[in-house]
């Protein structure tokens, strides 16, 4: 229900709005460099060295790209963990190993990710549960299929497989040329075509999308099977990286909150209907260059620092857009 | 949304009048026939005594739970104040059992400021609550671990554990009352009383329901907010008196429990994002959970069956009360 | 609702589809069993060392080509320091950094907070730094770390500890008798002390973690070959309360000879079980944490503690110290011994002044600092 009687967003707000994740990301550089100086670690301020911060999480990048469609349509999903694993292990346990295994386990992975993402998203869009229980719920389903296969890593990735995280095109991984070109792509979607002006107008406010014409409860299931295809994309970069999948490696990097966390920072409002691809990215390396300070200062060895900082450094940067909102907040 | 309300034919009163009632008793009823059919000795009061032990640090944490979500939000720090109050009971007690007269006053104050922050920041500074309590889910989990080091310092001693784990002797009829007993009685008496029976719980569903209304008509929002979350965490910190007290001290006592308190109210019929909710119908949720555990415990399924179980029933649930709530029109 | 169904079987088949082709790592491996059962046993080649620095077997790794001069930088990549256990250990690991701080200029770690990918980074980082002299890494998962150990070997020594990686480049992989080791010294403890079809429960902590697999998987074989009945396996992922109700349960459903855990975490939880509805405590096994080292005495139950020590992670820092001498280590494995705590033995390791979920086999009675550091 639009709310007729809130005060009209400021122009020069939206303007910040769209700033705003880039001044995050140079505030953090800024910190990483001076870390770097005063502890007298310039070697940490080489091209390769940042090359190797943007390639530090590929995995949580690809995830957030599919989050961010799907909180655009004011929806949310917190099954991506577990999918991430099954798709981890599905990958590696078809392939066993075997060259000429790999295009079948990438087709089985992403019909998984399709199948997932079309259950997440008929139940959201059509049955009506909200998305907070109706993705955990399916990361419990998951779950539970992931437990029957309760060995250690099962199946393993070939070398040829082992590019995908390994290789490098120059001086810059392949994964990460490969993650760019989705932000890419799905930048270009979300500004260009008709199926992303109508994932702002769906998230924004469902029911003058409906009243448009929009079939909105296609529009929610688009937005959630791509989430689970990204997912379960990361999950064969993780299969990759790692050599083998394991039914925890999703979970063990929180990908699902994590996910959420980088896209919010990005300035992608929860509510839906506002915000983009590249702000997203801008939080994915915030994170990482949070991650690189940490191991910088030598904070690692002092149990809960890292945790300690991280909670505030998320509440401020979603604080830092948020608070010249004027709408009350759920 | 107004339209649809007006030309849809109200459905017949007997349907109605079944679909009113909130099924949530029904469901319990049911498993705990199932359980008691599965293993005669729950019947006796050591059997049922024990499994609503069991029920009660859930029951309350659903409870507190309730008033935020009521509110339309979540408080994703519950499980991070439980692990607080075990571990900062362990580290403040040091062994000397005399401490317990101070130290649980002073974990109430604790928890009382963690909920003031929570409120404040989702108040104030406009973060939406699933980041806000997020973030201090991360912080305070981190500060725990610092606090301790990451193992916890000291036994529990008796003195505390007599809330979570003594048991009343030789009652007649009932044989033993455990004492979580009195203290989950006396807790959901305070809060449905709190909810159901007070103009602050009549503001706080006002606000859940249409919070712009709300703001409008001149409800003190932000006061009747930030007061929902420092219910909420003191109900948490309840819970972790009586999980300390039950189990012991371990360095990780209240992971989870925000998930299964968003759970057990969601089971109970608490509608997400506000405006909805009953607290005998959440206790029922909690007492529910607790019940779908121990039958499959009874049952011995394998756990890869306990976790699709636990997630289908949550979507279920959930699309039940959607069902409902179109057909009755409520 | 169709659509639902057609959509829910077609996952159910992909997911079949994995199952069919999947192929089981190998937690039973007869051939390692069989050697852990012997290293239980045997006796350490230098008896008269200290325990933390006693080693099984004979090989020996040459390390005169890593010699250095002083003082060094020391790295170590941490996969966590996620449970008691590692706490204990990193605090056994800063005490021997800080008694040996003449010999190592800098101590650098990382946390990688139990993510495979974040140690993988973290070491990459490690690497980029330059200061390192040499490398000590305790990976998360065995096969995720193997191409980032592989990686640091060609530029610099590197010593793994507590879980392994597949491949032998390190110059030594630093570990005591193993998995196996644990499920037999406690699984042949109930098989003496319960007669033949007794009910046994199984406790463990995680599915699918090789070093706890490997401990049930022992003793399944030992409660098979003994005769006894194994009611249940059940998962209590660490935690306390679970750990207590599905003992409760348990009772209810019928009688109970013997509780193996795979790990010492939750045993008195299991103790309290008992205790709560009045029933005397059957065997069961701990490991040497003090809160159940303490309650074995209190409560006079028959029990065992294996161990897992964490004095290995004192032992990193002196093979890493012994390497940048020149001096010969055991390798390419470093078995250490793993005593565990009868009966007899257990007055020795029973010390009510320290923290609950502190590890009586820690190895650091003899550090200055000790106990404070520990509390």
């Amino acid at each position: 229900m639009t709310d007729m009687l809130a005060p009209a967003p400021v122009r020069g707000m939206l303007r910040f709005e769209r700033i705003a994740p880039v001044l995050l990301v140079v505030a953090a550089l800024l910190v990483y460099a001076a870390v770097a100086v005063s502890t007298r670690q310039p070697q940490y301020l080489t091209v390769d060295n940042f090359i190797q911060i943007l390639a530090r999480s590929i995995a949580l990048g690809i995830t957030a790209v599919g989050q961010t469609f799907v909180i655009l349509l004011a929806s949310i999903d917190l099954s991506v963990a577990n999918l991430i694993s099954a798709a981890a292990v599905l990958a590696s346990v078809i392939m066993a190993g075997q060259p000429s295994m790999i295009v079948p386990a990438i087709a089985a992975v992403l019909v998984l990710g399709l199948v997932v993402g079309v259950v997440n998203g008929l139940v959201v869009a059509r049955l009506g549960v909200n998305p907070l229980i109706a993705t955990l719920g399916m990361a419990f389903i998951i779950q539970g299929c992931l437990s029957a296969f309760v060995n250690n890593f099962a199946g393993s990735v070939p070398e040829e497989f082992q590019a995908f995280a390994y290789g490098q095109v120059g001086p810059v991984p392949w994964s990460l040329v490969f993650l760019t070109a989705l932000a890419v792509i799905a930048w270009f979607v979300l500004r260009f075509t008709k199926f992303g002006s109508d994932i702002y107008a769906v998230g924004g406010n469902p029911d003058a999308a409906r009243v448009a014409g929009i079939k909105t409860w296609r529009v929610i299931l688009a937005g959630h099977v791509i989430c689970s295809l990204t997912a379960v994309i990361a999950g064969l970069y993780l299969a990759s990286r790692l050599r083998s999948g394991a039914p925890w490696i999703g979970a063990d990097g929180a990908y699902d909150l994590q996910s959420i966390a980088v896209t919010v920072i990005g300035g992608t409002v929860l509510s839906g209907g506002r915000g983009g691809i590249w702000g997203t990215m801008a939080g994915v390396l915030i994170f990482s260059l949070i991650d690189a300070i940490f191991n910088l200062t030598g904070l690692a060895a002092v149990v809960g620092v890292q945790g300690m900082l991280r909670g505030v450094i998320i509440v401020a940067a979603v604080a830092f857009y948020a608070v010249r909102s004027r709408k009350i907040v759920a | 949304m107004s339209n649809e309300a007006l030309t849809r034919a109200a459905p017949p009163s007997r349907l109605r009048r079944i679909l009113g009632f909130n099924p949530i008793y029904a469901v319990l009823v049911l498993l705990v026939i199932l359980i008691a059919l599965r293993n005669p000795a729950f019947l006796e009061p050591t059997g049922y005594m024990n499994f609503l032990k069991r029920v009660a640090p859930i029951a309350i944490a659903a409870s507190g739970q309730l008033f935020v979500i009521v509110a339309g939000g979540f408080d994703l720090s519950m499980g991070a104040v439980v692990t607080f109050t075990v571990i900062g009971a362990s580290m403040l007690i040091a062994n000397n059992a005399d401490a317990v007269y101070w130290v649980i006053p002073l974990l109430f104050a604790i928890g009382a400021l963690v909920g003031l922050i929570n409120g404040l920041v989702v108040v104030y500074l406009r973060v939406p609550s699933l980041i806000a309590t997020l973030g201090m889910m991360i912080t305070l989990g981190g500060a725990t671990l610092f606090w301790s080091g990451g193992a916890p310092k000291g036994y529990l001693p008796d003195s505390f554990r007599f809330f979570g784990r003594y048991n009343v002797p030789n009652v007649p009829g009932i044989a033993i009352l455990p004492i979580s007993l009195i203290v989950l009685a006396g807790m959901v008496a305070l809060l449905w009383w709190l909810l159901h029976h007070t103009n602050y719980g009549r503001l706080l569903l006002a606000i859940g329901d249409n919070p712009r209304a709300a703001q409008l008509a001149g409800i003190p929002v932000e006061r009747v907010r930030i007061l929902a979350f420092v219910i909420s965490s003191l109900s948490a910190v309840t819970t972790g008196i009586l999980v300390g007290g039950f189990s012991g001290v371990s360095p990780d006592a209240g992971a989870g429990y925000e998930l299964q308190a968003i759970t057990a109210a969601v089971l109970g019929g608490a509608q997400l994002l506000g405006g909805r909710g009953s607290i005998p119908a959440t206790v029922a949720g909690g007492a529910t959970l607790a019940a779908i555990f121990t039958l499959l415990n009874f049952l011995g399924l394998p756990n890869p069956v306990r976790s699709v179980v636990q997630g289908l029933i949550l979507i279920g649930a959930v699309a039940l009360a959607m069902y409902r709530r179109k057909r009755t029109g409520q | 609702m169709k659509r639902l169904l057609l959509v829910a079987s077609m996952l159910a088949a992909v997911m079949g589809i994995g199952q069919a082709t999947a192929q089981s790592p190998n937690f039973d491996d007869p051939a390692e069993l069989a050697k852990q059962k012997a290293e239980l046993t045997a006796a350490p080649t230098n008896p008269n060392d200290p325990i933390y620095l006693q080693y099984l077997g004979k090989d020996m790794a040459d390390t005169a080509k890593y010699k250095k001069a002083g003082p060094w930088t020391i790295c170590f990549s941490n996969a966590a320091v996620d449970n008691p256990w590692r706490v204990v250990g990193f605090k056994n690991m800063q005490a021997q950094v800080a008694v040996d701080k003449d010999k190592i200029k800098d101590f650098i770690v990382t946390d990688a907070g139990g993510s495979d990918d974040k140690q993988i980074a973290d070491i990459n980082d490690m690497l980029t730094g330059g200061k390192c002299d040499i490398l000590l890494i305790a990976p998360n998962t065995t096969a995720a770390l193997t191409p980032a150990v592989e990686k640091a070997c060609a530029v610099l020594p590197v010593i793994v500890f507590d879980r392994g990686v597949t491949t032998k480049c390190p110059v030594t992989f630093l570990h005591p008798v193993g998995g196996y080791g644990f499920g037999i010294a406690a699984a042949q403890f109930i098989a003496d002390n319960v007669p033949k079809g007794g009910n046994v429960l199984a406790l463990r902590i995680l599915p699918g973690v090789d070093v706890l697999e490997t401990r049930f998987s022992a003793a399944k074989h030992i409660f098979q070959d003994a005769g006894l009945n194994l009611v249940g396996a059940e998962f209590t992922g660490g935690d306390n309360a679970k750990t207590k109700s599905i003992v409760e349960d348990y009772i209810q459903k019928g009688k109970l000879d013997a509780v193996f855990m795979d790990a010492g975490a939750t045993s008195v939880a299991a103790i309290e079980a008992f205790e709560d509805q009045g029933l005397p405590v059957p065997v069961i096994t701990g490991e040497d944490q003090q809160d159940f080292l303490q309650k074995w005495k209190a409560d006079k139950i028959k029990a065992i503690a294996p161990t897992y020590p964490n004095f290995q992670w004192r032992t990193a820092i002196i093979a890493a110290e012994r390497v940048l001498s020149g001096e010969a280590i055991p390798g390419p494995e470093w078995v250490l011994p793993q005593p565990s705590i009868t009966a007899d033995t257990l007055d020795k390791y029973i010390n009510t002044s320290m923290p609950p979920l502190h590890y009586a086999m820690c190895g650091c009675e003899d550090f200055p600092d000790y106990p404070a550091r520990w509390k």
